[in-house]
């Protein structure tokens, strides 16, 4: 899908520092948790965004900060070029309206102890605007049917269901205020692999739809290569390269991307051997106190000194043709795909 | 596609119009519990007895004239049902009137402990911070006051001159409210972590909504079941009260007042201490299984 005209969201420096205290009665800050450090993106409209990166980079925060769940420490979230403000309830009441999510877990994202009518009819009793009280339940048995579930299980309790149905149900909710941007936060990562298929299948189906754009959050890359327009890699609280999804696949040119992807497991055993792989050294450093300059230089086969001083900023590199955040940037096929 | 349901249910076709809730659910499901249906009769039977006493003793109990020292701790009999007491007073009539006093306290007494903890403790669980700090600081300082010491304390300063069935509440609820706070704390911090509640903020829910139409009904489980056995508790610290002479005294009438006084003369006259005790503990057990019941219905997963 081609993206078109202005973005839908904007995201420009988005910061989440999570203070770390001591004490019991008189709390004092000894440092921050910089779960999100510095974050810019954009979405248009109907396009999907992917974003990967290994657990602790801050994928699930940015997801809470877009969601509005969490205050961004600063920067801002701009949706249809205007920005969001937590303090303004009608601001929020229509952004809530705009930008709706899919958990991970449908065991969980589900209370049980409501029908599935009541899950997903609840959206129009707190927007009241959106349905008049006699529409709803039919508008809910409809989106039941939109995402492929019987319309007379409206009356059913969440345990009734498996968990693609249950995942199927998360996302009816979702759609129930027909937004325009939906945030999945590893949508599929508690599912089994062929009921992963069917649920990508069904948000790619509703893309086309209703013209959904989406941030799709994962750690499974060739879930988001499958699903993704453009793809942003996530280290330690920043994006360190964003491109379209074959820059990113084919030409990655940040050593963490290489190492990343030389690390999906190839299905055809000829040449699994000979390929290569990357494999990086020690963990990733703490968020509360991140390496000076480039975050990656600890685990980096490319460092140097310079690395250790100035902070790459994510640009376009010469010999590349997407944004990537390191001085080396240099394109390297790791996967052999083209 | 492929899964949604398709394997069809023999059973439950009909009301598929009929939208459900947790609420109609519930009420579907207690019309339908014998357990349920045995308790509602019991506590039915009990709340009419102590309303209308007179409906199932022809004898008054409150009359002392009635009373007969010459036939004091007798037994069984066609006269006296449930045998005779110490100042020879029929034992089925003064059970029958009793159940007034111990019904009254057992159930304000729970309803109080449960309404003032259940309700502090659903805020100080949810917002946390200094309210949980406040309230939770509030209900350590009645916790760590010893439960008989205090009721004493409370019933000889403001029951001196009016020692009734309301100061006994009130000094049972003083003392009994934080540990509901406690258990609905627990339970409310534990429920307001889901992510089901994090969707509802997401999609906009205030924290109204979010506490009535998903902590609560998630967090209330434990709460039932505790409030079901302190109406027990209740009604026994009732009775130890009335016993130390500081709660319901003589004339009034109460199964823990009547236990009290039958305990010295037990091996005489057993008759006298069993009948009050089996109806406390046939009391007791409905409203145990009221809560049971309750708890189960409103729990969609043992459906």
């Amino acid at each position: 899908m081609a993206p078109q005209g202005d973005p839908i969201l904007e995201v420009r420096d988005l910061v989440k520092h999570f203070p770390l205290t001591q004490g019991i009665v008189l709390k004092r800050q000894v440092g921050a948790i910089k779960a999100v450090d510095g974050v810019s993106f954009e979405l248009n409209r109907g396009e999907t965004l992917g974003v990967v990166g290994e657990s602790g980079c801050g994928k699930s925060t940015l997801a809470k900060l877009l969601m509005a769940l969490e205050k961004p420490t600063s920067g801002t979230v701009k949706v249809n070029g205007e920005v969001v403000d937590l303090h303004k309830g009608s601001n929020l009441k229509r952004f809530r309206r705009n930008i709706q999510m899919v958990m991970q877990d449908p065991y969980t994202s589900l209370n049980p102890r409501m029908t599935v009518g009541d899950i997903i009819g609840e959206p129009y009793e707190i927007h009241t605007e959106v349905a008049p009280k006699g529409d709803r339940r039919k508008k809910v048995q409809d989106l039941l049917e939109v995402v492929g579930l019987n319309p007379d299980h409206i009356n059913r309790y969440p345990h009734q269901f498996s968990g693609g149905q249950r995942q199927r149900i998360g996302i009816a909710r979702g759609l129930a205020l027909q937004p325009e941007i939906i945030v999945c936060d590893e949508p599929v990562s508690a599912l089994d692999v062929s009921i992963q298929a069917q649920v990508i299948n069904l948000l790619e189906r509703l893309q086309n739809e209703f013209g959904l754009a989406y941030i799709f959050i994962a750690h499974d890359l060739s879930v988001v290569r499958h699903i993704s327009d453009r793809v942003a890699v996530m280290y330690l609280g920043k994006i360190v390269e964003i491109g379209k999804d074959t820059e990113i696949y084919d030409k990655p040119s940040h050593p963490y991307t290489q190492a990343l992807l030389s690390a999906v497991p190839v299905p055809n055993p000829e040449g699994r051997e000979t390929r290569e792989r990357i494999i990086l050294q020690g963990d990733p450093p703490s968020p509360a106190n991140p390496p000076s300059g480039c975050r990656f230089r600890t685990r980096c086969w490319k460092a140097q000194e310079i690395c250790a001083v100035e902070e790459p900023l994510l640009q376009i590199r010469p010999g590349t043709d997407h944004e990537s955040a390191c001085h080396f940037a240099e394109v390297h096929d790791v996967v052999g795909a083209s | 596609m492929s899964d949604t349901l398709t394997e069809q249910k023999p059973v439950k076709p009909p009301k598929q119009k009929r939208p459900a809730s947790l609420w109609s659910d519930a009420l579907y499901d207690l019309r339908r519990s014998k357990v349920f249906i045995i308790a509602a009769v019991l506590i039915a039977i009990l709340v009419v007895m102590s309303i209308i006493p007179g409906l199932f003793s022809p004898v008054n109990a409150f009359d002392s004239s009635t009373c007969d020292l010459t036939i004091a701790r007798q037994g069984v009999s066609s006269a006296h049902w449930f045998g005779t007491d110490n100042l020879g007073c029929d034992t089925y009539s003064r059970v029958i009137y009793g159940a007034r006093i111990s019904i009254m306290v057992g159930v304000f007494s729970t309803l109080a402990t449960t309404l003032i903890g259940g309700l502090l403790g659903l805020l100080a669980g949810f917002y946390g911070r200094w309210t949980d700090t406040v309230l939770s600081r509030l209900a350590e300082v009645f916790f760590a006051v010893p439960s008989t010491l205090g009721a004493l304390l409370i019933l000889a300063v403001v029951g001196r001159d009016n020692a009734g069935i309301w100061t006994v509440v009130l000094a049972l609820s003083v003392l009994a409210w934080p540990m509901v706070l406690r258990i609905m704390r627990a339970a409310v911090m534990s429920s307001k972590s889901q992510d089901y509640v994090v969707a509802a903020r997401a999609l906009g829910a205030g924290p109204g909504r979010i506490m009535q139409r998903h902590i609560l009904p998630n967090a209330v489980a434990p709460v039932i079941v505790v409030a079901t056995m302190n109406m027990g508790v209740f009604i026994a610290a009732e009775a130890a009260l009335s016993f130390l002479g500081v709660g319901i005294q003589s004339p009034d009438i109460s199964w823990g007042l009547m236990i009290a006084d039958a305990r010295n003369r037990f091996l005489q006259a057993p008759e006298a201490l069993l009948f009050p005790a089996l109806f406390l503990s046939i009391t007791v057990l409905a409203f145990v299984m009221l809560g049971d019941a309750v708890r189960d219905a409103f729990d969609p997963k043992l459906r």
